[in-house]
């Protein structure tokens, strides 16, 4: 039985800098309603952010936050769950942090499927540095790098996701802290690597893809007949945008093993545990017979 | 012959890669160890997989070696290339073994006094083995005509071929004594440096500086390891994910080294001592991770083994031209220490003690090695590596039971009066915190207030100086008072050292100071110590003389000379003691370098 906790048991007192309307404050709201509804305790979850206007988030609530730098929360959060895979760990980061900067890591994770939740914080724009297209811009974007318009295609995360191997894709928007909340605990009860992207408004220097934008076109496949375990269908989906852009879960593969459970030097500890008792007790005689293999 | 110099000699094998140069010099190290000889070895070679000059030396002696030396005496040529290109260094009475199908012009090296012990060596290995076991015919040759028993070579082929099979053990060991016992009533009695068995000497390990940093890292807890493969670093992952299974050490080939470095930070931030190696260019890569740890405080240990750069530069090749560089990388001023082993057993020292410094100064660590250091390998005594007194002092980083007793509102980051914080592991309900890249206040929040600035900085800052007074002095080596003080780092000391005693053995008046700690710079000892010198000369493989600079600037004195060598290949004492002549003067700042 999980024990609901209150959301407010995640609040923080540091002080909000985003822009009054960013779909942030959504994405911190729900992160906060799962948690809640998983009964997760603050100091049971680690937050790794990038560098960023939602990389600030850890910064906003009661856990353990670690914001790192600019594109590499995930390695940062692979390696903390592979050293204390009792950690629940969390990656929150923004569009460019996720898909540009970090975009490798990004790929190498999908395919790695570490225990580990996602959740980008995806407004198409560079905020923080006042407005230059991101990864996920459309073409013809107009910024200030784009005076004529962004002249690549823009990053399909959710298709690079299924291509790459990821085995929960979802896509959720600020507009709905509570659907995104239950995808967010979908992802963290998922056995791998999770992926939430978000579609969240950039109020002050996006001003295409608005909220109404985006409610103009987003429709929620819980409500259709799709089946996320079929990856053809889920390929698919992934490629509507233009008039229609599903939220939900696109694709989702249970069962499959995550990093951790096929790492064998875990069986028996975590090296976070095998540390504390070694500092407790070192038992230098173990290594004494490895000595052998140079004589 | 009748006066033989017996256990005192060098052996080079010089061939294609792919001919076995390397597995083949390797083993006939592992034989003479065996024998109770000291023995120093190192490989050179090409940055390709097949093909290309490659040789690999070992020189042997009853006392302990700590570099090469430039004379051989037995040169076993697998191709005629070798002959050509270490027909200079063949020490006069020394003999060259190749196979007797090669055209080799043999009147100019008889005119030198070098033996040329042509062998059917190939006929050898194709009649009791096949083509590939030339090498196998070569190192039997070698040992017949160094009267070195065969015992010692068949133990070591009995068990390096153990896992292909009792027919491939039989044929090798067919191919070498055959090729022993011919070149043994051939040659033996011509060739005057001779190799004996020592059985009182002890039983002693064969090991490189790499396997000596994982060793002491395993010992020091480190239980992660991530690492992107780059020459000379990826045989210290290799070797902790080969481990058994038991030790429990997670290893994880990133897709890059940025990967790598964050994969040992988030690591080492949920509490694991976590490491990662790689060489230069992959350093370059880490100067970002470098300041995400210095910033966040959380430990982190870095092996820079380092090689000829810049840029891709001479991959297979050693350097020391890193250490500025790793002093300085990445933007922003946070401590940090840099230590540089100079000696196999001095790696498996800094492999634990990196751990110790990095977690009771919650900062990075360089611990500087290079391509000679790595992949050389020396005898040791078995005690030399002692398990037993390796410490495991996880500094401020609080227990479960102090996490228990902490009041609410834990301060990660709470000012103190060394600048070090009571450091918690995450996943203790007591000690939830923030930890930020941002500037950050003593609970890690971010804020860009002035006078938290100010704490902060000074804060992180004052770890260094703590730092300082721990770290080691330059040590001396040899007497007192010399003529002249080689200065070096880092394994230059191998060379340095020998060149000392050479010139010593001279009647001459040489020492060598040694710097294994190079940052924080013990600055009063430093100075101290080269005050105390009559005549400095540092002794650096790289271009610009970088530990000379890092003294002055941290010492202020100036070292009298320079010598510096930047060709890739390591000083050999020999030419450190000819160099010495041609030093020049580090005030004058010309460019006679070698």
């Amino acid at each position: 039985m999980v024990t609901r906790l209150d959301p407010k048991t995640f609040d923080a007192t540091a002080e909000i800098t985003w822009c009054a309307g960013c779909g942030d404050f959504a994405i911190l709201k729900a992160l906060k309603l799962a948690l809640a509804d998983l009964g997760i305790e603050p100091y049971q979850v680690l937050v790794v952010s990038g560098i960023g206007c939602g990389s600030k988030l850890p910064d906003y609530m009661t856990i353990n936050g670690y914001m790192t730098i600019h594109g590499r929360p995930l390695p940062v959060a692979t390696a903390a769950k592979l050293a204390n895979p009792e950690l629940h760990v969390i990656v929150t980061n923004g569009d460019g942090d996720s898909y540009g900067i970090g975009g490798n890591h990004f790929v190498q994770t999908c395919r790695r499927n570490p225990n580990i939740t996602q959740i980008v914080e995806n407004n198409q724009i560079y905020g923080l540095t006042k407005g230059q297209y991101s990864p996920t811009s459309d073409k013809g974007f107009v910024t200030t790098t784009s005076p004529d318009g962004a002249i690549e295609l823009a990053f399909n995360p959710m298709a690079i996701a299924v291509a790459a191997g990821a085995t929960f894709v979802a896509r959720a928007f600020a507009g709905e802290p509570k659907h995104m909340a239950q995808l967010i605990a979908e992802g963290m009860n998922h056995r791998g690597y999770a992926l939430i992207d978000v579609l969240q408004p950039c109020v002050t220097f996006n001003r295409v893809n608005t909220y109404d934008w985006y409610r103009k076109r987003i429709y929620h496949l819980e409500d259709e007949a799709y089946d996320p375990t079929d990856r053809e269908a889920a390929w698919a989906k992934a490629h509507e945008w233009e008039e229609r852009i599903p939220l939900g879960i696109l694709y989702r593969l249970e069962g499959f093993p995550t990093y951790e459970d096929q790492v064998a030097t875990l069986e028996g500890g975590s090296p976070v545990s095998r540390l504390l008792e070694l500092a407790r007790n070192p038992r230098p005689e173990q290594y004494e017979r490895l000595k052998d293999e140079f004589t | 012959m009748s006066s033989y110099v017996v256990n005192d000699m060098s052996i080079l094998i010089g061939g294609d890669a792919g001919q076995g140069v390397e597995s083949g010099g390797a083993g006939f190290a592992l034989s003479f160890a065996r024998a109770g000889l000291h023995v120093f070895a190192m490989q050179d070679y090409r940055s390709r997989i097949r093909g290309g000059h490659n040789f690999y030396q070992i020189r042997l002696s009853e006392r302990p070696r700590y570099s090469h030396s430039n004379p051989v005496h037995l040169l076993l040529a697998l191709t005629p290339e070798s002959v050509a290109l270490h027909l200079d260094n063949i020490a006069e009475g020394g003999a060259i073994v190749f196979p007797d199908r090669f055209q080799i012009d043999e009147a100019p090296l008889k005119e030198r006094g070098i033996r040329v012990d042509a062998l059917p060596l190939v006929r050898i290995a194709e009649e009791h083995g096949n083509r590939i076991m030339t090498n196998t015919a070569a190192l039997g040759a070698a040992a017949g005509i160094a009267e070195f028993p065969f015992d010692y070579m068949e133990s070591v082929i009995r068990d390096n071929f153990a896992r292909k099979g009792q027919e491939v053990i039989d044929s090798n060991l067919k191919v070498a004594s055959v090729a022993y016992e011919l070149a043994r009533r051939q040659y033996g009695s011509d060739f005057p440096y001779k190799l004996r068995p020592l059985p009182e000497a002890p039983k002693r390990m064969l090991i490189n500086g790499n396997e000596a940093i994982a060793m002491g890292a395993l010992a020091g807890g480190c239980r992660f390891m991530s690492a992107y493969p780059m020459t000379p670093a990826t045989s210290i992952i290799e070797w902790l994910a080969a481990l058994p299974r038991e030790y429990g050490v997670v290893t994880k080939h990133a897709e890059d080294e940025i990967a790598a470095a964050c994969m040992a930070i988030g690591a080492s931030y949920a509490g694991a001592r976590a490491m990662t190696a790689t060489s230069g260019g992959g350093f370059c890569l880490m100067a970002e991770s470098m300041g995400l740890a210095g910033m966040t405080e959380v430990p982190l240990v870095i092996v820079e083994a380092q090689r000829g750069g810049p840029s891709t530069g001479l991959p297979t090749r050693t350097e020391q031209s890193d250490l500025l560089f790793a002093i300085h990388a990445a933007q922003g001023e946070f401590p940090r220490i840099v230590t540089a082993p100079g000696t196999v057993e001095q790696c498996f020292e800094a492999g634990w003690r990196a751990f110790n410094l990095a977690e009771k100064y919650q900062c990075p660590i360089v611990v500087l090695t290079d391509q000679l250091l790595s992949s050389s390998l020396r005898t040791l005594d078995m005690d030399a590596i002692d398990f037993a007194g390796v410490k495991i002092d996880r500094g401020s980083t609080l227990s479960y039971e102090e996490l228990e007793r902490l009041s609410d509102g834990y301060k990660r980051f709470e000012f103190t009066e060394t600048g070090i914080s009571p450091r918690a592991i995450p996943g203790h309900p007591k000690g939830t915190f923030w930890a930020s890249t941002d500037e950050h206040d003593e609970h890690g929040h971010i804020t860009e207030e002035i006078e938290n600035r100010r704490r902060m900085m000074q804060k992180r800052m004052r770890k260094l100086d703590e730092a300082e007074k721990e770290m080691q002095p330059p040590s001396l080596y040899g007497p007192a008072e010399a003529d002249v003080t080689l200065v070096c780092w880092g394994s230059t000391y191998g060379a340095c050292r020998e060149a000392a005693d050479e010139i010593n053995e001279a009647g001459g008046r040489a020492n060598a100071l040694h710097f294994v700690d190079l940052w924080p710079m013990p600055s009063q000892e430093a100075e101290r110590a080269l005050r105390a010198c009559k005549r400095t000369v540092a002794v650096e493989q790289n271009y610009t003389s970088q530990l000379a600079r890092l003294l002055r600037m941290t010492t202020g004195v100036q070292v009298d000379g320079t010598l510096n060598k930047y060709d890739g290949r390591p000083f050999a004492p020999e030419e450190i003691v000819a160099g010495l002549g041609l030093a020049e003067s580090a005030k004058s700042g010309s460019a006679a370098r070698r």
